[in-house]
């Protein structure tokens, strides 16, 4: 039956209640880049500083959460951008990972003046990291400013981990990695290259530290033990890209075969373009639905010509005197139900000749240096047993982070484990318990300037995402440190911004103050608002002006509204933050406000064993 | 109003009609009226009925006259052919537009003061000669557009902002219609969309005249307290008689109506009105009836909505006019101009 006023008044008993909004995470969430960024990264307030030219401001504030903007504006896995709203409204997110670099690329040099500096006294304490890679770096950027002493044992002669040894120059130039992991050693961190630790109990036995913090990542790289495997010219893929990063390895063979279809095998591929190969395969075992590269590396690959070839499970490498000629291949078919495999067959068999093979299968963290009388105690898979939100072990002094907490993920998270580490360091340093964790904090302002005015551009421009230029496929082969990507100029930067869509600008309903005269509905350019008669959650998505399909994003719901008892409704899906119902509101019950999402670090002044004044930087 | 146009981006599955258009594919200029005027819930209102009603956008007429209502048919159906005449004129404009062209849908948007005040002479005649046509009055009881002074509508004893009270007895458009025999006579209000839009509908599909008189506050000049149009007043106020259900032509009847309470209009194009009566003693048929009860309310301070009367066999302006079923524009020349013998064949008959 239509609405009548009768059926209005009456809520009926699966009624909503009313959305909490003081709770952080709302406000948060709604910033769908900066909820899935591990590391809270202020996503829409930097793009609108690259909009506005201020690069060191958006190159400082990617720092604080980030720490490696230069880093992860070229390799960052961006589980950002699949969560862009942009890419909900129309197809394409804003090439948020891309802006970061810009920020990284056109900083001035007078940025130097406003990093974190080494404090003027130690405090006496003592931390040891192990492995100097993107964890164990940020455990050090978050403590040394606070007085703590940070030694880094690193058993490469270089820093940076996997951020130098895995990932090829043509995608990381040293120069950046150098730079950023550069400030870090600056704030008087001690680093000990070529030391690896090759005991745990003899470390704690020195007693030359407080607390030691393991970020020695994943560096085992698993093997096929297929017939045949003890043949040369078969190689681990992250100990091959090791080699290589390091001049070992200077060429390869023509006809190469890359196993597994991850990011790993990406940049096996085109690393091996560029040492001599001509012809790579990387021979997947599942449709590409299943890869577990990402879409934009796929698409570097196949732009240099490497070839995926789908639906081969290896079976044994072929050897001639000693040397892999080739490789035996099932071919497979598989059942799928929607996006599940439900049936596979073998439906065929191949050889593929190849003078080497490169193995990217996966990778483990591996303990072999930590003897298990320590106290830090491992599961039955043979994992240490870390705390997921304090990543301390069961030994009080000794925590873990980066891919030697939880195996392998990707750089942007081994940071955040940092942060988060050296929060718990920080806590347990001063006689508190790492588990009291200091909690987020959501801060809005408003952001109405005038009748018609918004400190913030709200107009939706209608732009398509536009492509990072690469150099030409002639010259990018001619040396393995060429960077293939150029990044954004000034100019194209400024225009990608535009189409960030503002979501930290919320829209914010007072409900006491709405007359229901219905304005902010009419004139939602996504109808992404209803007033309606309240209901179970179910049924109301069902009756909202338009379709609100998808449960993973939440619907405001407003308390009753004063002359009908009916509810104001927000899906927020794929609210543009445009503003036009706050614009069209005659009582101001609608406003939008920034929100500023306070993220808790060792050293922004949230910890509970340090007052807000001990601010740094 | 706003300072930015909304985005042309839509809702990637907003649901479309008959022919393939997504509700904003109806959409007009910008609107320059105030915030949370009631008349821009209209034009969201009509954007939604012409949607449903799946009408090509380039079959409709726009007509209004002059007043922040008569703005209104600039906001939606950019598609449409619109005419925006002198003040109070629009009904001599749409007389004129009918008789040339039967097959277009005309949509006329007017005010209490345009209708009631400066055309209120050619809003009689129109009704009279029962104009095919949608003739729609965005009722705030004020002037807005020269600050706010009573107009023709406000009721005795309603406050105006700066506090005096209004004397003179109101002129309500809806009993004037039913006594000039209006075929299709509705009250309603800006912030009900559920009773509005399936009136609208309706109302675009009835043939002849059809009023429907929208209380829309008028969010600056009278929306406070003291005011009889305001959007508490009204919401406080107002009690419908009869929901009007639309049903085209060839859909099912969706909904279950209990037994009785239910009574079926088949309009010429055989869309159907199903009337459902909220007051049980209401009958929409009976003039007379509908007058008293209308009258009765009105003297408690209640505004009675819905599709207070409906009659369909009254003769339209073509039937009385015996206009040719073809529109002008498509009779060939030499019909439509059949040269001096045939005036002269004329002027004869009258010798």
């Amino acid at each position: 039956m239509p609405e009548t006023k009768a059926s209005l008044r009456s809520a009926p008993l699966a009624a909503m209640q009313a959305t909490d909004t003081t709770d952080p995470r709302y406000y948060h969430r709604v910033v769908d880049c900066q909820w899935a960024c591990p590391a809270h990264t202020d996503v829409p307030e930097y793009i609108r500083l690259i909009a506005q030219g201020r690069f060191d401001d958006a190159y400082l504030l990617n720092r604080e959460s980030n720490v490696f903007p230069g880093i992860l504006g070229r390799v960052c896995d961006r589980p950002c951008e699949p969560a862009c709203r942009r890419g909900r409204v129309e197809d394409k997110p804003v090439a948020i990972c891309r802006l970061k670099r810009v920020a990284a690329d056109l900083k001035s040099t007078g940025i130097a003046a406003r990093l974190p500096k080494a404090p003027a006294g130690k405090n006496g304490k003592r931390i040891a990291c192990i492995g100097a890679g993107p964890s164990s770096l940020t455990v050090a950027n978050d403590l040394a400013p606070l007085g703590y002493a940070v030694t880094i044992f690193e058993r490469h002669d270089a820093p940076g981990g996997l951020m130098r040894t895995n990932i090829p120059s043509f995608r990381l130039p040293q120069s950046v990695l150098d730079e950023e992991i550069g400030v870090i050693l600056d704030l008087g961190v001690s680093l000990q290259l070529g030391s690896p630790i090759d005991s745990l109990s003899r470390l704690l036995a020195d007693r030359r530290f407080d607390a030691i913090f393991v970020g020695s990542g994943a560096p085992k790289g698993k093997d096929l033990p297929l017939p045949g495997r003890e043949a040369a010219g078969i190689h681990i893929g992250i100990d091959w890209l090791e080699s290589v990063a390091f001049g070992h390895t200077g060429s390869i063979g023509e006809r190469v075969l890359i196993i597994g279809v991850g990011n790993t095998a990406m940049d096996c591929c085109r690393t091996s373009m560029r040492l001599g190969a001509t012809s790579v395969k990387v021979m997947a075992r599942k449709p590409r639905s299943f890869f577990k590269a990402s879409d934009w590396e796929l698409e570097d690959a196949e732009e240099e010509r490497v070839e995926i070839v789908v639906n081969h499970a290896p079976t044994a490498f072929v050897v001639d005197a000693g040397r892999v000629v080739g490789m035996r291949f099932d071919r497979m078919a598989y059942d799928l139900d929607g996006t599940r495999i439900v049936a596979e067959r073998v439906v065929g068999e191949v050889t593929i000749p190849c003078d080497e093979v490169i193995l990217a299968i996966g990778q483990e963290n591996a303990f072999p240096w930590i003897e298990r009388d320590t106290g830090v105690e491992f599961d039955r898979w043979d994992r240490p047993v870390v705390d997921p939100l304090t990543f301390q072990s069961t030994r009080p002094d000794v925590f873990f982070g980066g891919d030697a907490a939880q195996g392998p993920k990707n750089i942007i998270w081994a940071v955040e484990h940092g942060h988060q580490a050296a929060l718990s360091i920080h806590a347990y340093l001063n006689g508190l318990a790492p588990a009291d964790r200091p909690r987020e904090a959501v801060r809005l302002s408003s952001r109405k300037m005038g009748l018609h005015e918004w400190a913030y551009k709200n107009d939706y421009a209608p732009l398509e995402r536009r492509l990072v230029p690469h150099v030409s496929l002639k010259e990018r082969f001619k040396k393995i440190s060429i960077e293939v990507e150029l990044g954004f100029t000034a100019e194209q930067a400024a225009q990608e911004a535009q189409r960030c869509l503002n979501c930290d600008v919320q829209t914010v309903f007072e409900a006491r103050q709405c007359i229901e005269c219905d304005a902010c509905v009419d004139v939602c350019p996504v109808d992404c608002l209803t007033i309606a008669a309240n209901g179970a959650e179910a049924e109301v998505r069902a009756r909202l002006r338009a379709p609100a399909i998808d449960p993973s994003q939440p619907l405001y719901v407003s308390a009753p509204l004063k002359q009908t008892g009916r509810i104001m409704v927000k899906d927020e899906n794929l609210c543009l933050h445009c503003g036009l119902c706050a614009e069209r509101c005659p009582t101001a019950a609608w406003d939008m406000q920034k929100s500023t999402l306070h993220w808790p670090h060792a050293d922004n002044g949230s910890s509970p064993c340090q007052s807000p004044e001990r601010k740094t930087a | 109003m706003t300072f930015m146009s909304k985005p042309k981006v839509a809702h990637p599955d907003l649901p479309r009609n008959a022919l393939g258009l997504t509700r904003r594919d109806y959409e007009g200029a910008n609107s320059t009226l105030c915030a949370g005027c009631g008349h821009d819930s209209i034009t969201a209102a009509v954007i939604e009925a012409c949607w449903a009603n799946a009408v090509e956008p380039h079959t409709v007429v726009k007509l209004s006259g002059i007043g922040c209502s008569s703005k209104t048919t600039a906001y939606f159906l950019s598609g449409a052919h619109g005419f925006n005449s002198v003040h109070g004129r629009m009904p001599s404009i749409a007389t004129g537009a009918n008789a040339a062209n039967r097959r277009l849908t005309y949509i006329g948007v007017s005010g209490d003061g345009d209708t009631l005040s400066i055309g209120l002479g050619q809003f009689c005649h129109a009704i009279r000669r029962n104009l095919n046509m949608l003739y729609i009055i965005e009722n705030n009881g004020v002037y807005g557009l020269t600050k706010g002074q009573f107009s023709a509508s406000a009721d005795v004893g309603s406050k105006a902002k700066r506090g005096e009270v209004n004397r003179q007895p109101p002129i309500d458009p809806v009993q004037l219609a039913i006594t000039l025999g209006a075929s299709f006579v509705a009250r309603s209000f800006s912030g009900d969309k559920a009773q509005l839009v399936p009136l609208l509908r309706a109302a675009m599909r009835h043939d002849g005249f059809s009023l429907i008189d929208v209380i829309s506050p008028c969010v600056t000049f009278n929306d406070h307290e003291g005011s009889t149009r305001s959007y508490a007043y009204a919401r406080e106020h107002y009690e419908e008689a009869v929901h009007a259900d639309f049903v085209p032509a060839a859909a099912e009847i969706a909904v279950d109506y209990a037994e009785g309470a239910a009574q079926t209009v088949t309009l010429h194009d055989g869309s159907r009105i199903v009337l459902r009566k909220v007051d049980a003693d209401y009958d929409p048929s009976d003039p007379g009836l509908a007058l008293d009860a209308i009258q009765q309310r009105m003297r408690r301070g209640e505004y009675l909505t819905g599709l207070l009367h409906v009659a369909h066999d009254a003769e339209d302006i073509h039937a009385l006019g015996s206009t040719p079923d073809t529109p002008l524009n498509a009779i060939p020349y030499e019909s439509l101009s059949p040269g001096g013998d045939a005036l002269r064949r004329v002027l004869e008959a009258y010798r």
